[in-house]
């Protein structure tokens, strides 16, 4: 279970990001995980609730894209997506290939943030 | 009043050890150390292959070392300090994997001499899920199956067998007691990398050890193209 060590990782990047644009409240964050990252989407998702806690990112959702691993098939010189993470064989001629193209993501692709509408907040 | 706004990011979430990763990888190419990350599930025999190892490499007059990885005790280290190298415990205190900082941290407090050591071995903790993520800066990612476990391991754990650059079958001296099943084994390792190299060996008996030590040799002069000694 290394999800809560990847959930902290995670907050940590895209709180700073959010205090550098000087937002005040994240409301998504956008991930794409490949099937090849390790990482279970619904233990993350568990830990990201945690993780996120008291952060700019309390309450946003983590909207996770799952990427499928994506092979170049040599025999059909193309890249085709498997079917399953238990064999890396062509989906349509069978032919074994490791030249992976897809599949290992665990990137923060970006977030949704609400900030006031005036840039110079007057003062009292 | 608010108004909504997208903020682009793209990053690894894991960068941190990444970055880490690739200085110690520099680290290492510059003292000339083949550095493999062992992993394997708990019992696979990942400190017998390496306590093997370690003492046939100073016999040949190699100058080995190792770092390793538990979630408590120094038993592992202890252990394989009888080889005679250079050996240190990280405990995890419950961590279930290394990280590269961790690599880091005790490379720096242990002070060894990294121009001094050919071949540094890092036993990762016993689990075949969470150190599939996390880049220790290795040459050489070897993944120990024994034949006590199930042949259908590497389907089970496609990430940690497709990361690994080596598959070492261990325990071979009982494959027949435990009736492994050999060609499924190799076939469910070649389903899930094909084209992945599989080395069998017994840490008892020593059959198997020249090949895997022979293999680390050529790896070592291979990733710092140095002239056969």
């Amino acid at each position: 279970m290394h999800e809560l060590s990847i959930a902290q990782n995670l907050v940590e990047i895209a709180n700073t990001a959010a205090q550098r644009a000087n937002v005040q409240r994240v409301t998504a964050v956008r991930l794409q995980l490949g099937a090849l990252s390790g990482v279970v989407k619904d233990s993350l998702l568990f830990c990201y609730d945690i993780a996120s806690a008291g952060t700019l990112l309390e309450g946003a959702k983590l909207l996770i894209e799952e990427l499928p691993v994506i092979i170049y098939c040599p025999q059909c010189q193309q890249t085709v997506a498997l079917e399953t993470v238990q064999a890396f064989c062509c989906p349509v001629c069978g032919t074994f290939s490791s030249d992976i193209r897809q599949g290992r993501e665990l990137e923060i692709l970006s977030l949704e943030a609400e900030e006031d509408e005036n840039e110079h907040p007057s003062h009292p | 009043m608010s108004t909504p706004r997208i903020l682009e990011i793209r990053r690894g979430v894991l960068e941190k050890n990444d970055i880490l990763a690739h200085n110690l990888r520099d680290q290492f190419n510059a003292a000339h150390a083949l550095v493999i990350n062992l992993v394997s599930s708990p019992g696979a025999g990942k400190t017998a292959l390496l306590e093997d190892t370690l003492r046939r490499l100073i016999q040949a007059g190699h100058h080995p070392a190792a770092l390793v990885g538990d979630l408590a005790t120094d038993n592992d280290a202890n252990r394989l300090a009888r080889s005679g190298a250079p050996v240190r415990q990280i405990q995890t205190g419950g961590n279930c994997h290394l990280e590269a900082d961790m690599i880091s941290t005790h490379l720096t407090d242990w002070g060894l001499d990294l121009s001094q050591i050919e071949f540094l071995f890092i036993e990762n903790v016993g689990n075949l899920v969470c150190p599939a993520s996390y880049d220790l800066g290795e040459h050489v990612r070897a993944v120990v199956l024994s034949v006590t476990e199930g042949e259908d391991k590497p389907l089970k754990y496609p990430t940690m067998f497709h990361s690994a650059d080596i598959a070492v079958l261990t325990k071979m001296d009982i494959a027949v007691a435990v009736e492994f099943d050999k060609p499924a084994a190799l076939a469910n390792i070649q389903s899930v990398h094909p084209g992945m190299m599989v080395l069998e060996t017994s840490a008892k008996t020593g059959a198997g050890m020249d090949n895997w030590v022979q293999h680390l040799i050529t790896c070592r002069e291979n990733a710092f193209a140095l002239v056969t000694k």
